[in-house]
């Protein structure tokens, strides 16, 4: 899980160009949209593909996407319950 | 008072009909153009639907008489065709005996074959000649050629709300003594780049489309073109032309609020429409009926809602959206409203919103859902697109 | 009618045109692509904002700032901007992986930002600017339909300010389509040999040039923008007519010219149409040209309207844009004339203020 968690950070950097931010800075349960590292409806949308491409997890309503993006940590715990690759 | 702008001709393609009288049928009849796509292969056929225009581009161009040598986009095809049948409608024998501009809006111009051919070009020459009929302005330009304009000439592209600037710019252009007439419009055939990039938002349905329903699920996306031909009070007296309406009013503004989601307070939508009644000089009791831009989308009908209802108060005209007939045909959406608007006024009927049965929570909006009829003088036709740009015209039967 | 002055310039170009100074250190380039000198951008847009912006949106909204603090104007009453191919590095990015994935697992970023009017919706975004704002797409007159448009927001009472804009970026798949089809030169020329090359297509370019209009002259206006017209045909027989044509609708005849700005882009086959007035009309004027700087791009003729301002008020011509040499005199009223490829033309009066 914990490595899970560090690829996951990885990859919101990588995938949402946030150059200036750190993995040091997303802490595992920081809210991700809205006051915490700012991300927004299309960053939600980004980070569906990600879920679809490289965990074969398909989403088919952007709603969904709130709840599992809401930090880290539940995204870790979603994409392992629900992985296909 | 000041110089009204006379519409005196009109032509449309699109996925209900191929010209005018077959749209005005269609939509009598209740008669939607959304079907699982056919002309385009794509891996998300069983996903998405979409309003085809049933003519293929070998039909269009032996219709239109093209050379061997054409590299018209399908774009600009439909372009030509419904722009041949406005200045046809409008009983124009020389395009020339008057200054006469051009203004089209298109938001995917030669995209479709830019997508098939992207990698081929690079391997061999056959189809070169499409390379230079990829940016915006050149369906614009081959409509101009085929109608034989030549001097002011420009295409706008905004997004969704693209040919409502078009037809907005025409008509301050007549009322500026710049042009004495316009063929103003839009034209936007349907390609993978528009198709993919909506899938990519999350805002296609994978169902006709439910415009201002509380369970909508999204867009259909179309094809479509449409023009109007505008004129000035002097063309118009000097020839006894017949008008079939004026443009009454028209008002862009800015959401400012996200790259493509609208305000949830509709605020640019709200400022859009106040302006245009400003220009019009006529109060929102006027308004005989609202055709919405109404996208199906959850996002858009809900913020268009509230804006209305800024706008309107508790007295809201009958109002429907079009789009569960033909789909969102993107930049030509809103030339293609225009001309609805224009038969609303001329037959004094309200075209049926397809597929509503709740209304939303938060607004509580009915549109009308079978044909209506009633006299109309004031039409309200409003568009929207990514980027904020929020655009409403007023269309007026004197 | 009402006056329209030019009070505020911002120009993101190949040249050095974000620093003070004139064109006073040309930069030279040996090939056929001139890049932008990009300016820091992060000096002028936030990380958080600037993360998905492209190229054009960038190079966009620094010139917009600079043409707003130029004037001393925070918002405008307007936006218009001008752009013939958009956002072209994302469009080729989205088309692209359409292909190459086979339309999976595409994201919306590039998507978004290949919409045309992404800049000027952009500006209009960090600005909190809600009024009017259009964009304009035409090839070679896409900046001058701005001018046309924002000269009757002036008129109809509608805006005192207004930012004016084009902008185009360079795509790499786009330019090497232009290359085989001849409209980029095949044979690699310097831009200091542009208009002497005697050959087929141009040097291609990209850039930002914005400026800030208003209907009141203020001490740091550059110009007044007498008039503006377009033409999408125009034959090389007709030109000077026309030229005529239009001086005499703003009551200037071709003595009353001091200087022309032409849009010679070293195309042999099209720059007979500057050839035409360079060796008619405008024989004994002062001609200047600007392609070999900038590049040629659907917005360069921006490039051309930058120049001409500053040498109205500065009074002063850049050795390295002349094309002829005349006598110095008093630059009061400037010609400008553009096309690409012998077609969407155009004409703009300045006049000094």
């Amino acid at each position: 899980m914990e490595g899970l968690k560090l690829e996951l950070k990885e990859k919101i950097i990588e995938q949402l160009n946030l150059e200036d931010v750190s993995i040091e800075e997303i802490g595992d349960d920081d809210p991700l949209f809205g006051d915490g590292l700012g991300l927004d409806s299309i960053d939600a949308l980004e980070l569906i593909v990600m879920l679809d491409k490289d965990y074969g997890i398909k989403l088919t309503d952007p709603k969904e996407g709130k709840k599992i993006f809401e930090s880290v940590a539940i995204m870790a715990t979603y994409i392992t319950a629900n992985r296909t690759k | 008072m000041s110089k009204r702008v006379a519409i005196t001709g009109m032509g449309i393609v699109s996925s209900i009909g191929n010209s005018v009288e077959e749209n005005l049928n269609a939509l009598l009849q209740s008669k939607h153009g959304i079907s699982k796509i056919s002309s385009i292969k794509t891996r998300h056929i069983d996903e998405i639907m979409v309003g085809e225009i049933d003519l293929s581009n070998e039909e269009l161009i032996k219709q239109l008489r093209l050379p061997e040598s054409q590299n018209y986009s399908r774009t600009a095809l439909l372009g030509v065709v419904a722009a041949k049948q406005a200045v046809e409608n409008a009983g124009i024998s020389d395009i020339n005996d008057c200054r006469t501009g051009l203004i089209s809006a298109t938001s995917v111009g030669g995209m479709d074959m830019t997508e098939k051919y992207y990698y081929q070009y690079l391997e061999d020459e056959t189809n070169h000649k499409y390379i230079g009929g990829h940016h915006a302005g050149d369906s614009t330009h081959k409509i101009a050629e085929q109608l034989g304009i030549t001097d002011f000439v420009t295409t706008i592209s905004t997004a969704c709300s693209s040919s409502a600037n078009a037809i907005m710019l025409g008509a301050r252009m007549i009322k500026a003594g710049k042009l004495d007439r316009v063929v103003v419009g839009g034209a936007d055939c349907l390609s993978k780049f528009t198709i993919n990039g909506f899938k990519t938002l999350m805002i296609l349905s994978d169902t006709y489309c439910k415009p201002f329903d509380n369970d909508r699920t999204g867009l259909n996306l179309g094809e479509a073109a449409a023009f109007l031909v505008l004129e000035s009070d002097e063309i118009v007296a000097k020839e006894n032309k017949k008008v079939l309406a004026y443009v009454s009013g028209y008002g862009n503004a800015n959401d400012a609020f996200h790259q493509t989601a609208s305000s949830d307070n509709g605020e640019g939508a709200t400022l859009a429409m106040q302006k245009a009644f400003k220009v019009s000089g006529i109060l929102p009791e006027q308004i005989d009926y609202i055709n919405a831009h109404g996208t199906a989308t959850p996002n858009n009908d809900l913020s268009e809602s509230i804006a209305i209802q800024r706008v309107f108060g508790s007295k809201i005209p009958d109002l429907s959206s079009t789009k569960g007939f033909t789909g969102h045909t993107l930049a030509a959406a809103a030339a293609i409203e225009a001309v609805y608007s224009i038969l609303a006024i001329q037959h004094n009927l309200i075209f049926p919103n397809l597929n509503f049965n709740t209304a939303i929570a938060e607004t509580g909006i009915v549109p009308v859902t079978e044909v209506k009829e009633k006299p109309i003088n004031y039409v309200l036709s409003n568009s929207f697109g990514f980027g904020g740009n929020c655009s409403t015209l007023i269309f007026s039967k004197n | 009618m009402k006056n329209c002055y030019i009070n505020g310039l911002g120009c993101v170009s190949a040249q050095k045109t974000t620093e003070s100074g004139f064109l006073d250190d040309i930069v030279f380039y040996d090939t056929n692509i001139l890049p932008v000198i990009n300016p820091n951008y992060k000096e002028y847009i936030p990380p958080a904002a600037a993360r998905r912006m492209a190229k054009g949106v960038k190079m966009g909204v620094v010139a917009s700032s600079l043409a707003l603090k130029d004037a001393h104007v925070e918002v405008p009453d307007a936006i218009i901007t001008g752009t013939g191919m958009g956002c072209l590095q994302d469009s080729e990015k989205f088309v692209s992986a359409i292909i190459d994935n086979d339309e999976e697992f595409l994201t919306p970023t590039s998507f978004i930002q290949s919409t045309h009017n992404t800049v000027g919706a952009q500006i209009a975004l960090g600005l909190q600017c809600k009024a009017y704002n259009f964009t304009y797409v035409h090839s070679a007159i896409s900046f001058e339909s701005c001018l046309i448009d924002a000269q009757m927001k002036f008129n109809e009472d509608e805006a005192s300010t207004i930012l004016v804009g084009g902008v185009d970026e360079h795509g790499k798949h786009t330019n090497d389509l232009h290359r085989l089809i001849g409209h980029i030169k095949k044979e690699e020329v310097g831009s200091a040999d542009l208009i002497h090359s005697n050959t087929d297509g141009s040097i291609f370019g990209e850039g930002a040039i914005f400026c800030t209009l208003s209907d009141e002259k203020t001490e740091h206006s550059y110009a007044k923008l007498v008039d503006v017209e377009i033409y999408s045909q125009l034959s090389e027989e007709n030109l000077e007519s026309r030229i005529k044509t239009f001086l005499e609708a703003n009551k200037l005849s071709i003595d009353d010219i001091d200087l022309v700005v032409l849009g010679n882009n070293g195309d042999v086959t099209f720059d007979s149409y500057y050839k035409t007035i360079e060796e008619g009309l405008f024989k004994k004027t002062q001609q200047v040209y600007y392609k070999h700087l900038s590049g040629e791009f659907n917005t360069a003729s921006a490039f051309g309207f930058w120049l001409a301002s500053k040498i109205i008020k500065e009074q002063e011509i850049p050795t390295l844009v002349k094309i002829n040499d005349q006598p110095k005199k008093t630059y009061k009223n400037v010609l400008l004339y553009n096309q690409y490829r012998g077609e969407n033309h155009s004409l703009v009066v300045l006049q000094s203020c």
